[in-house]
């Protein structure tokens, strides 16, 4: 089936008359997704390109039925228009934005976790199940239906795994790009869990970075509850310390964050972990054969 | 964004958050007139340097000048303040070159009696803020942490309500906190957690909070690191930057919309996206060579901000080479392509350069650079491109 997304999925835009919002849109709409409207308070009546919008989100609900959003505005209103999608109860949101604030995420967040809403992002490519609907900004040619499911902390680099299972023959089920801030909506373990749910998805590929214990986490939970064949990369082995993270920010992960302990922990979990960026695709590959005996 | 101890500790005081009396000076004659305005008895002069790791730091030149010196004396002070300002401060924190000391905070002293540590940053595991605090003041807290994480005591809280009073109830307890000390944490923690969240920090440390004889709490140090993103709604905040602390090249990246970090080696490397950026280091690496920087030109990338990027890795005499590396999705390859070739007419390409391109109109992106008269070492993939570099530069 694909996870998340799929054919008979209503797609609407926050931030739909802005430059991006309507590259995007229409670009989303070219691929095949139903792209049923947009919204821009104080434009609602206007179209773009056949697309109608709508002041506000609960009214582009009522009148397409749409259940999936993809959100364009700038950062001082992405928590805002977030909240006003869970409010209108969409089911997945997509927060393509980068730059909000962590502050506002640590609000929209908990509200996010209580709801029914599932949110993507922000600051990411978007979510795509491959043929039959892209939400995001994602290059749609690169994709072929298939069975890999693709998740990722980073945007280009997904890119270049979901090409390379392209290449391959392999195809993907659902790509998911997680997003790269502090904080987001969803996890590699949210994921893993749909993933494991998922008929189409015969295989997994984890696409982490340093940072954080988001991949450790993942690593433990995949051990004890994925039986699906499992590979990963780690970005960053090179990068130095203390250049993005903060001192406190080591401390409270207990040491944890390298790109050695990541791998560590995928590898201790049977994670086939690629050692270059360049065999992505080929872990997923040598993750298949390890499983099949 | 990160801001020096005396204007952290500025704010900590409108904050409610108390600090001893203070003040900044440029010059010795300005340290020493500072030391008579503050009473004239004891005295710490500290060096400005945005690193941690000043009290054990020296003087590049002078290995018995440390970074933070205990004066009795208006010579004292003088002495102290002509050996840092002017002098290149090396600390665990700077590197080996060091960080030029522009300006000290001379302080008053006060009667320690207990040195804790405090420290405040996102937890991303729960997405909240947390409050941590130790009895291991004055020291690394990172050591504390490797050797004796039961000494490091954590409370979350909610950005909108900060820290409760139970909280800092079971704080005090752990930290064996009494009386006086035990009355004034219930203001002082609180107040540096509301400051945490009214000023969008990503991180509020005091190393060492102490305690002093009659029991009252103060900031002996302040290190505040605050979120990027929510500057807009601080804008008094960026009269405070500094940026002659800062890398020149990465302020000049970062006025560009690229992003930017120096590293040691001799490849320079030009990629979209951060991830992609971060495995373009490493897989240069891996083949045996050494990135130069970590460099995204984003999404939206376009001639004038490639012109810039090439500007800025040309302008590193350690750079022997460059690789290009695009996976074309929102950036086409072919703008790539042309800004590339106009690059190399503003700029002058005077290293090898490595060029692999993927994804949006490659084709015709890579056919325009087959035409033009740039002289580039093409590759299929992202290993070819990085042996190729490693080979052109060694």
């Amino acid at each position: 089936m694909s996870i998340l997304v799929d054919g008979s999925t209503k797609v609407i835009c926050q931030g739909i008359t802005g430059n991006a919002g309507t590259f995007h849109s229409l670009g989303c709409r070219d691929y095949g997704t139903q792209m049923v409207g947009g919204v821009t308070p104080g434009k609602g009546g206007q179209s773009v390109e056949g697309i109608p919008v709508f002041d506000t989100v609960d009214e582009a609900v009522q009148e397409t039925g749409a259940n999936a959003t993809m959100i364009f505005v700038p950062p001082p209103f992405t928590a805002d228009a977030i909240l006003e999608a869970v409010d209108a109860g969409i089911e997945v949101i997509c927060a393509i934005t980068e730059g909000v604030p962590v502050v506002d995420m640590v609000r929209v967040y908990e509200k996010v976790r209580a709801s029914n809403s599932v949110l993507i992002g922000p600051n990411c490519p978007g979510v795509i199940t491959p043929g039959s609907c892209k939400i995001g900004i994602m290059p749609g040619y690169i994709h072929q239906p298939g069975k890999v499911g693709v998740m990722s902390r980073s945007g280009t680099l997904t890119y270049e795994a979901v090409w390379q299972t392209t290449n391959l023959g392999l195809g993907q089920s659902t790509c998911v790009g997680l997003g790269g801030d502090p904080i987001v909506g969803t996890s590699f373990i949210d994921l893993l869990k749909l993933y494991q749910d998922d008929d189409q998805t015969e295989a997994i590929l984890m696409i982490g970075e340093i940072g954080g214990s988001a991949e450790e986490e993942a690593a433990a939970f995949a051990k004890a509850n994925v039986t699906k064949p499992v590979a990963a990369f780690i970005a960053g082995r090179t990068a130095p310390p203390g250049k993005r993270m903060g001192h406190a920010g080591a401390i409270i992960s207990g040491g944890k964050g390298t790109a050695e302990e990541k791998v560590a922990a995928l590898e201790d979990a049977g994670i086939v972990v690629a050692p270059t960026p360049a065999d992505m695709g080929d872990a997923v590959v040598q993750a298949i054969a390890k499983a099949n005996g | 964004m990160k801001i020096h101890e005396f204007q952290a500790k500025e704010l900590f005081r409108q904050a409610g958050v108390p600090v001893l009396e203070g003040i900044v000076a440029k010059t010795p004659d300005e340290a020493v007139a500072a030391y008579d305005k503050l009473g004239g008895k004891i005295a710490v002069v500290k060096s400005q340097i945005h690193a941690g790791g000043r009290g054990k730091g020296t003087v590049a030149d002078n290995p018995n000048q440390r970074g933070v010196v205990v004066c009795q004396s208006a010579d004292d002070v003088r002495q102290a303040a002509e050996g840092l300002i002017g002098k290149t401060l090396v600390t665990i924190q700077t590197g080996l070159e060091g960080k030029t000391v522009n300006q000290v905070f001379v302080e008053a002293g006060c009667d320690i009696a207990r040195e804790l540590y405090l420290g405040i940053v996102l937890d991303r595991a729960v997405a909240k803020p947390v409050l941590m605090v130790s009895t291991e003041g004055g020291v690394e807290i990172e050591a504390v942490a490797e050797e004796t994480p039961e000494l490091i005591f954590k409370e979350h809280f909610d950005p909108a309500v900060g820290l409760e009073a139970y909280q800092v109830r079971k704080l005090c307890k752990k930290l064996g906190i009494t009386g006086a000390a035990a009355k004034a944490a219930f203001k002082f923690m609180p107040a540096v957690c509301r400051f945490y969240v009214d000023y969008d920090c990503s991180l509020a440390e005091i190393n060492p909070l102490v305690i002093t004889g009659d029991g009252q709490m103060i900031a002996l140090d302040a290190k505040v690191t605050f979120d990027s993103n929510a500057l807009y709604r601080h804008k008094d905040l960026l009269e405070l930057r500094d940026l002659s602390e800062e890398e020149p090249s990465e302020v000049r990246a970062s006025e560009s919309g690229l992003s930017y970090v120096k590293l040691e080696g001799n490849i320079g490397c030009l990629v979209n996206g951060a991830g992609l950026a971060m495995s373009t280091m490493d897989i240069i690496k891996y083949h045996g060579g050494q990135p130069a920087n970590f460099l995204d030109v984003g999404g939206g990338a376009n001639t004038e901000q490639v012109t810039e990027a090439f500007r800025i890795l040309l302008s590193d005499p350690n750079c022997k080479g460059v690789l290009v590396n695009i996976f074309g999705g929102i950036a086409r390859c072919t703008t790539i392509a042309s800004a590339l070739i106009e690059a190399s007419k503003v700029v002058g390409f005077n290293v090898p350069l490595v060029v692999r391109l993927e994804g949006t109109e490659v084709e015709e992106g890579r056919k325009m650079l087959a035409e033009s008269d740039v002289d580039i070492i093409s590759a299929t993939d992202i290993t070819d491109a990085a042996k190729k570099i490693v080979a052109a530069v060694a």
